[in-house]
């Protein structure tokens, strides 16, 4: 079994492996660059699967401008703005706490993996009114747009100022943010796993591969924010 | 594996560890290769079910053993499993785990516990998908086009297990090719460069680039299709105001290279087979090497050829009959340097070699059919008839299974450790080959002469070809059968294999059989090339069919 944290062992040539290094690799340095060329391979499938997204939003924008642009005034522009800056200044502080890593400053990068990982919570708190705003205002994908289930004579009656395929546009909305949501919560994930080790103290400027790797996932989940942002918020 | 004594890991892999666990759980690539090898072959065989169900309800003109409903049920279900639970996972699952690190000469793959739960993942998708027939089956063919996939009302649930099945499938060959892509790039053995690297290998690296790329974009659309149906967004339902075709080009632009992710691992087995069986380097190593990579690069551009009578326009239509033309460019490159690598070979006709000829013949003709496809005009006549059921039987079957089953036999003593009868698998290969061409030679002509695919009746004068056709696929159910009755006999009465029975030079070859829990006692360094016989010892080329009989 291949563990990061068993006994040193030897390979076959009876060589001192340090503890950290899997049995099948021959030295720290190709398992480092593995680890990261598996990152960046991954990260490719996660943008040719929010491409998908993309290219449907491109092909309903270049088909129905107006519905875009009429959907894009009933979103949020000032959370929206915030959760972008949030996000940028979180993707710092990951960047910052690889760099106090591979110096071996172990309190240092706890103390910026927390600071992203509270990022990543203003963040979700965010989304979360600007969700709930959208539910209240009856502004739902599909068939739920307008809640037709639900009494609204409450509701501030948007849905009706709005042309009838703004239903697509907000399906959209709701299916860009919220796979984006979800990546923002396994990133969190990753984060605290990478913290709680870092804590144990399992990472030393030799080795510091979790760290390096969460926060690249973690650029990731901002890069694909910043593309999001303008293109349904800011998009008439 | 950090824990494991040093004679623990230069034992047998397959006695090393003891127990059920130490292969559930196990992360050796051997075991979770083998794992793989029983469950797609499980799927091969119920797939292989379905059809013959399929073929001989067309046995007789009329409805012959099933409902029309049924065997729409029937024809979605042989598709569906025959690609996402059988053809894609299998060379690379099995094949690929269980060989592709020995040829690197490294310990493992580079991410063993991935590898497991691709496995693993591999395992909960087929539970999904096979749940959709719990629900009463999916009828809408493998492609689940829209609108079928979205207007019947009462197919919903079984319509989202089998779509959320073949969403989680994807993320297993996803696991897999990532971990390929980057074990071949970081842990080759010291002196295995790029241009040493085995022609498998080459293959199982252009594959894994396109699993890489294209099935992501099938895990979206697969996501966006399943919130159209429970929310009704409206970007596939045209009811809705959604544009249907937009569907179709989503899902051929991950079913498109994922019809090279099929056939790329069958053309890696073959290159393995000739070299072997011919006694030669293989011609134009590095041309064959290129044109994997060609493959998986002309594979992203083509995908609306499957669309030309879906109503894209003029344009894109010609854009994409001119830029199929040039998948023959690294197909025919491939096949003619096959053949010259035959020219003055000593040629034996062992088992598995007689797959990779069957191969040569069978690929041949579905490559060159799909040609007639892909040009415009005849396309319109031919397209979603049986001459496409052939064409692509031509190139999955007749290429994919049929180097699959060769690499099967190739590799068989390397994995089990036994050797099996020639004689039954020489039959068995024959059986296949008859009762494969009876079976889609017919198709070709049933196509042509305008009988649609996927219909369950058809008009009278189609009756005597679509029953040789039914007749053939028995004789070919029968060489399959009899090849895995061979393999089954080797199991459990067959000698022990040798350490290289086909006289290779390969690398795999040159490690004990069955090899060791870490593949190589010592980690081999490379000095030539894998096909290198010109170089190659007396000693090296000895065929040791059998391992030495102590007795003796």
């Amino acid at each position: 079994m291949s563990s990061s944290s068993g006994a040193a062992a030897h390979d076959s040539h009876g060589h001192e492996h340090p503890s950290y290094v899997q049995h099948h690799f021959t030295n720290a340095v190709q398992q480092f660059d593995t680890a990261k060329l598996g990152m960046w391979v991954f990260i490719a499938t996660e943008i040719l699967m929010f491409g998908g997204l993309f290219v449907a939003y491109l092909l309903g924008k270049a088909h129905e401008p107006e519905v875009f642009v009429a959907g894009h005034h009933y979103l949020n522009k000032i959370m929206g703005a915030t959760n972008t800056i949030v996000l940028l200044f979180s993707s710092l502080t990951a960047a910052l706490a690889v760099r106090s890593s591979q110096l071996g400053k172990r309190n240092e990068t706890s103390a910026w993996l927390v600071i992203t990982i509270l990022c990543a919570c203003v963040f979700l708190v965010i989304k979360y009114f600007e969700y709930s705003h959208k539910i209240e205002e009856g502004l739902l994908p599909g068939r739920y747009f307008g809640h037709p289930n639900f009494d609204m004579s409450a509701a501030p009656g948007f849905h009706e100022a709005l042309p009838a395929r703004a239903n697509m546009f907000f399906g959209l909305y709701f299916m860009m943010t919220g796979l984006h949501g979800l990546h923002v919560i396994i990133g969190m994930g990753i984060l605290v796993w990478v913290l709680i080790r870092n804590i144990r103290g399992d990472f030393s400027a030799e080795y510091f591969t979790a760290v390096d790797l969460g926060a690249l996932y973690w650029h990731l989940v901002d890069l694909v924010w910043i593309y999001l942002f303008p293109l349904l918020y800011l998009v008439g | 594996m950090s824990n494991y004594d040093e004679a623990t890991l230069n034992t047998n892999y397959l006695t090393a560890t003891k127990g059920w666990k130490s292969w559930a759980f196990s992360l050796d690539h051997k075991r979770i290769g083998l794992m793989y090898l029983a469950v797609v072959l499980a799927a091969f065989l119920a797939g292989g079910i379905f059809a013959l169900l399929v073929r001989t309800e067309l046995m007789s003109h009329g409805p012959t053993i099933v409902s029309g409903p049924t065997y729409n049920k029937l024809f979605t279900l042989h598709g569906a499993i025959m690609v996402f639970l059988f053809i894609i996972p299998s060379v690379p699952g099995s094949l690929g785990n269980f060989i592709l690190p020995i040829q690197l000469g490294a310990k493992d793959v580079a991410f063993p516990k991935l590898n497991l739960l691709s496995f693993y993942i591999y395992i909960f998708g087929a539970c999904l998908t096979l749940m959709s027939i719990a629900h009463g089956s999916v009828d809408t063919g493998w492609t689940f086009y829209t609108p079928y996939s979205l207007q019947d009302p009462d197919a919903a649930t079984k319509v989202l297990y089998m779509t959320l099945g073949v969403f989680v499938l994807g993320f297993s060959s996803i696991l897999t090719g990532l971990n390929f892509l980057v074990t071949i790039h970081k842990l080759r053995a010291p002196g295995l460069t790029w241009t040493r690297l085995p022609l498998f290998i080459w293959g199982m690296y252009a594959t894994s680039i396109m699993q890489v790329l294209a099935t992501p974009v099938l895990a979206i659309t697969l996501l966006m299709l399943v919130f159209e149906r429970v929310f009704g967004l409206g970007i596939f339902d045209p009811k809705l105001g959604g544009d249907p075709i937009l569907f179709q080009h989503f899902f051929w632009f991950y079913s498109h290279p994922a019809v090279y992710i099929m056939i790329v691992p069958g053309m890696a087995v073959v290159s393995e087979l000739f070299a072997t069986f011919s006694r030669r380097v293989i011609f134009g190593y590095f041309a064959v090497a290129m044109s994997s990579l060609g493959l998986a690069l002309v594979g992203f551009i083509v995908w609306a050829h499957h669309m030309f009578t879906s109503g894209m326009s003029e344009f894109a239509n010609m854009l994409f009959s001119a830029l199929t033309f040039l998948v023959a460019i690294p197909s025919g490159v491939k096949v003619f340097n096959w053949t010259a690598t035959l020219y003055k070979g000593s040629i034996s006709f062992a088992p598995p070699m007689l797959y990779a000829l069957a191969f040569l013949f069978l690929f041949t003709i579905g490559g060159l059919t799909g040609l007639f496809l892909g040009t415009l005009n005849t396309d319109i006549h031919l397209h979603d008839t049986y001459f496409v059921v052939a064409h692509f039987h031509y190139v999955m079957m007749g290429g994919t299974v049929i180097g699959f089953i060769g690499g099967l036999l190739y590799w068989w003593p390397k994995m089990t450790g036994k050797m099996y009868n020639f004689g039954g698998a020489t039959v068995g290969a024959w059986l296949t080959f008859i009762g494969f061409n009876v079976t889609f030679l017919t198709q070709f002509v049933l196509g042509s002469r305008g009988m649609p695919r996927r219909y369950y009746d058809y008009l009278p004068e189609f009756e005597s070809l679509h029953r040789i056709s039914t007749i053939g696929s028995y004789i070919l159910a029968s060489g399959l059968v009899t090849t895995a009755c061979v393999l089954i006999h080797s199991l459990a009465k067959g000698r022990a294999a040798g350490r290289n029975p086909w006289g290779s030079v390969a690398l795999e070859w040159k490690t004990q059989t069955p090899p060791v829990f870490q593949n190589f006692e010592e980690t081999p360094i490379v000095t030539k090339g894998p096909y290198d016989y010109h170089l190659a010892t007396d000693d090296e080329l000895v065929e040791d069919l059998y391992a030495p009989n102590p007795a003796e």
